[in-house]
């Protein structure tokens, strides 16, 4: 049987589809037809011949197989340095493998080939900056994701994940309706506490428009709220676009090349449409990523930037205590031990280490702030990122991964870890129920709400 | 004999050198010219001063010994490596017995290293060469990695170094020896352009993209003044 019903070279892209490989709990059917799944080596191929080049054809080639990368992996390090999880060997046997053999692979190797690509490399990138000749292997997974995702092989989550961005344009069915509906209900819901707080919805020309991710509306509303209090308290001129408000992709995690171009192009247009001097993401790495990193080029944009000047919510913390648009009652900074995620996907990725340092510095009393080690640039992945954490199939896998930041946060002795990225956040959330290290985590958010002074003309 | 030797020595080593050059910079140019903004998804061309700085300063970092967390996170390798790679560098261009060797068969050469330190940067080389050939076939994760081409290349690399020295020494057979040190030395510079001995060109075109890619679009000026290599 070469294209299942539900396990198939198609994408989602009606809402349909989506409702019935939903209902194909766990994947079942899926994962069953998978296994019987043909590989289009033509289409291989030609993809290889389009896509694959000077860069990607060059690390593979030089690779000096020194091994100098494998310690550089948690992943390594967490699976008893098991020599099959050396980066330089996962992408050798894989994507080298398929660039060897011209794309002329079979089935058991594309299941394996999908078996490394998202439960053996999360992209964090770690790897490439300790390999002498440069190269960079989660750039290349990232790569066999897209070709893997081509062919149809990819996990049943991110195969729900990338369609919801072609269906809905937001990683969750969130609808527009949903949307506004949710904003309005956060101002009703807060406006006796925080009197004249408002949600602005596609107001021209502000100085800021906000871009979030699905998840916020969807199931921790209050995360919205705390984002209009603190522009509120800060006195920011901003407003959030009722289309194109949805920052992540899911769509990245599955390598669906297509559908990230779909979800940026939205939020570039709501740019475009309401022109705001700039933009400012949620608390969200991958989000980041998808939409400032990567996302000017799968736009087409040839100077990689989006249309305006793209933050993370860090860079504006960062500068609204520094400027002292916001300001911290000194009687409630964090007075326990307290250590800091940094999220690949923008510190690794996009060099905002010091702005999350920064804010440390306002809010967690002296000497009460502890690094984990190593951090900043160096950091480890939470363990769960590149979308491993949402997939049931590699449950087992996701958790021993976690085993590498546990430690990490266990040996700061901190009993709260402050993680401005969603993906950490849930990470950190998984390892606490199945670890039990008694250890709480946050998001900056509802810290800072918590510790802010309100200013006067607002009733503080 | 003789006459091979003369051959090798002249034509021979005329040709080895024209195909290692020309091979060489073609790889180069079709690397830097295979770089696609659109697949790299790095603007080079728009913000080349910033990747500029950046490629170059990823260079520089990775020459230095122990310059980088990776040469320091492996102190044994990085000793020799390093030792091992002074030797291939600076032999060929700066030892006498090469110099003279250039000066006859291609009409100039670099000024020649003294003697001594030609057969000091020999044994190093010699040594740091065959521990990482003991390292690849002594590690699980090296011998999970190594192909059989790894190993013929070092072992190639390494008998170069051997017969030379060998040679140097005039050991019993000194015309033997000098004929398998420059067969095997033009062997290497003939396959360079076609196997990951390229690298010694490749090393700086990949480290540049890295260090660039960096600079233009994973972070840039936002980061500082430059990557934390
Ligand atoms: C990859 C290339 C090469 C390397 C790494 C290399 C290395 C060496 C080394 C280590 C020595 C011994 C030096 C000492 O102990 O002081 C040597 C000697 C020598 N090599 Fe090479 N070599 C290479 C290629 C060649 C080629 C292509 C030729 C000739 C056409 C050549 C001709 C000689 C000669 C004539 C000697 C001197 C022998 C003597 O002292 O009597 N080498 N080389
Ligand atoms: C400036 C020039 C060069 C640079 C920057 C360079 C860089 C490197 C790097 C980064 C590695 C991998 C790291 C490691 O094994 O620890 C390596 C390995 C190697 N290089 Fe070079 N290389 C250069 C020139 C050469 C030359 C001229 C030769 C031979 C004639 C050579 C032969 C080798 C060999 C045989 C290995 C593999 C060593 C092993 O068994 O691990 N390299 N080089
Ligand atoms: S460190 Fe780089 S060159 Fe060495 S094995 Fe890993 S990927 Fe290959
Ligand atoms: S990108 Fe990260 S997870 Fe993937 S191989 Fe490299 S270090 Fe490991
Ligand atoms: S979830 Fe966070 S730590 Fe993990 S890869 Fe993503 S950004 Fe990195």
């Amino acid at each position: 049987m070469p294209e299942g019903k539900f396990c198939n070279k198609k994408p989602i892209t009606t809402e349909e589809d989506l409702k019935a490989l939903l209902a194909d709990k766990g994947g079942k059917q899926y994962y069953e037809e998978m296994a019987e799944l043909e590989v289009d080596t033509q289409k291989l191929r030609d993809a290889l011949r389009r896509t694959c080049a000077s860069r990607t054809l060059t690390w593979l080639e030089i690779c000096a197989r020194c091994g100098m990368c494998a310690e550089s992996c948690f992943l390594y390090m967490v699976n008893d340095r098991d020599p099959e999880q050396v980066p330089a060997f996962k992408i050798q046997s894989t994507l080298g493998e398929i660039v060897r053999r011209k794309g002329n692979v079979d089935n058991s190797f594309m299941r394996r080939a999908m078996e490394y690509a998202w439960a053996r490399c999360t992209c964090c990138n770690r790897c490439g900056m300790f390999c002498p000749n440069g190269i960079d292997t989660g750039v290349m997974f990232s790569y066999l994701r897209g070709l893997l995702y081509a062919q149809g092989f990819v996990p049943w989550e991110l195969k729900i994940g990338a369609g919801m961005h072609r269906v809905y344009h937001a990683q969750m069915d969130v609808t527009t309706d949903d949307w506004l509906e949710t904003c309005e209900w956060m101002v009703e819901e807060n406006r006796e506490i925080w009197p004249g707080l408002d949600i602005p919805v596609n107001r021209q020309n502000a100085d800021i428009m906000y871009t979030l991710n699905a998840r916020e509306p969807k199931h921790y509303p209050e995360d919205v709220a705390e984002a209009a209090i603190l522009f509120h308290l800060a006195g920011e001129n901003w407003t959030v676009p009722s289309e194109g408000w949805e920052q992540t992709s899911l769509a990245m995690f599955a390598g669906d090349w297509e559908a990230c171009k779909i979800s940026v192009e939205n939020v570039y247009a709501a740019i475009e449409r309401l022109k705001p001097k700039r933009v400012i993401g949620t608390e969200c790495g991958h989000a980041h990523r998808a939409t400032v990193v990567e996302g000017p080029y799968w736009a087409g944009r040839p100077d990689g930037k989006p249309p305006a000047e793209y933050i993370h919510y860090v860079e504006w913390v960062a500068e609204a205590l520094r400027t002292g648009k916001l300001k911290i009652d000194p009687d409630k900074k964090i007075r326990e031990k307290v250590t800091l995620q940094d999220s690949c996907n923008y510190v690794r990725n996009h060099g905002l280490a010091r702005y999350t340092r920064e804010i440390m510095g306002y809010i967690v009393e002296e000497g009460c702030f502890v690094e984990m080690t190593p951090n900043r640039e160096y950091n480890y992945c939470c363990g769960g990122g590149g979308g491993f954490n949402g997939i049931g199939l590699f449950r087992a896998q996701r958790n021993q991964a976690l085993k590498a930041k546990r430690d990490q946060i266990v040996a700061t002795k901190a009993t709260l870890v402050i993680a401005p990225c969603h993906n950490c956040w849930d990470a950190i959330r998984d390892m606490e129920e199945e670890y039990k290290l008694g250890i709480r985590w946050s998001f900056l958010k509802p810290l800072l709400v918590s510790m802010v002074l309100v200013p006067e003309h607002l009733g503080g | 004999m003789k006459q091979l030797l003369a051959f090798l020595a002249g034509p021979g080593l005329i040709a080895a050198l024209l195909i290692f050059s020309c091979g060489l910079t073609f790889r180069l140019v079709r690397y830097f010219r295979g770089l696609d903004w659109r697949l790299d998804r790095v603007a080079y061309r728009p913000q080349m001063s910033a990747g500029m700085a950046g490629g170059l300063h990823s260079i520089f970092r990775w020459l230095l010994p122990y310059g980088t967390h990776g040469w320091r996170s492996y102190p044994l390798l990085t000793l020799c490596f390093f030792l091992f790679h002074a030797g291939l560098v600076l032999l060929p261009l700066f030892l006498p017995g090469h110099t003279v060797v250039l000066e006859q068969t291609v009409g100039f050469s670099p000024p020649s290293l003294p003697q001594f330190a030609g057969d000091a940067l020999t044994a190093l080389s010699l040594f740091g060469g065959f521990f990482l050939l003991l390292r690849r076939i002594a590690l699980p994760e090296t011998r999970l990695l190594g192909t059989f081409g790894d190993y013929a290349l070092s072992a190639l690399v390494l008998l170069v170094l051997a017969s030379g020295l060998l040679a140097r020494m005039q050991a019993t057979n000194y015309d033997l020896w000098l004929l398998l040190h420059i067969a095997a030395g033009e062997l290497t510079l003939i396959l360079a352009p076609f196997t990951k001995l390229s690298h010694m060109v490749l090393f700086f075109a990949a480290r540049w993209q890295l260090g660039a890619d960096y600079a233009v679009k994973r972070g840039g000026h936002r980061r500082g003044p430059c990557f934390p290599w």
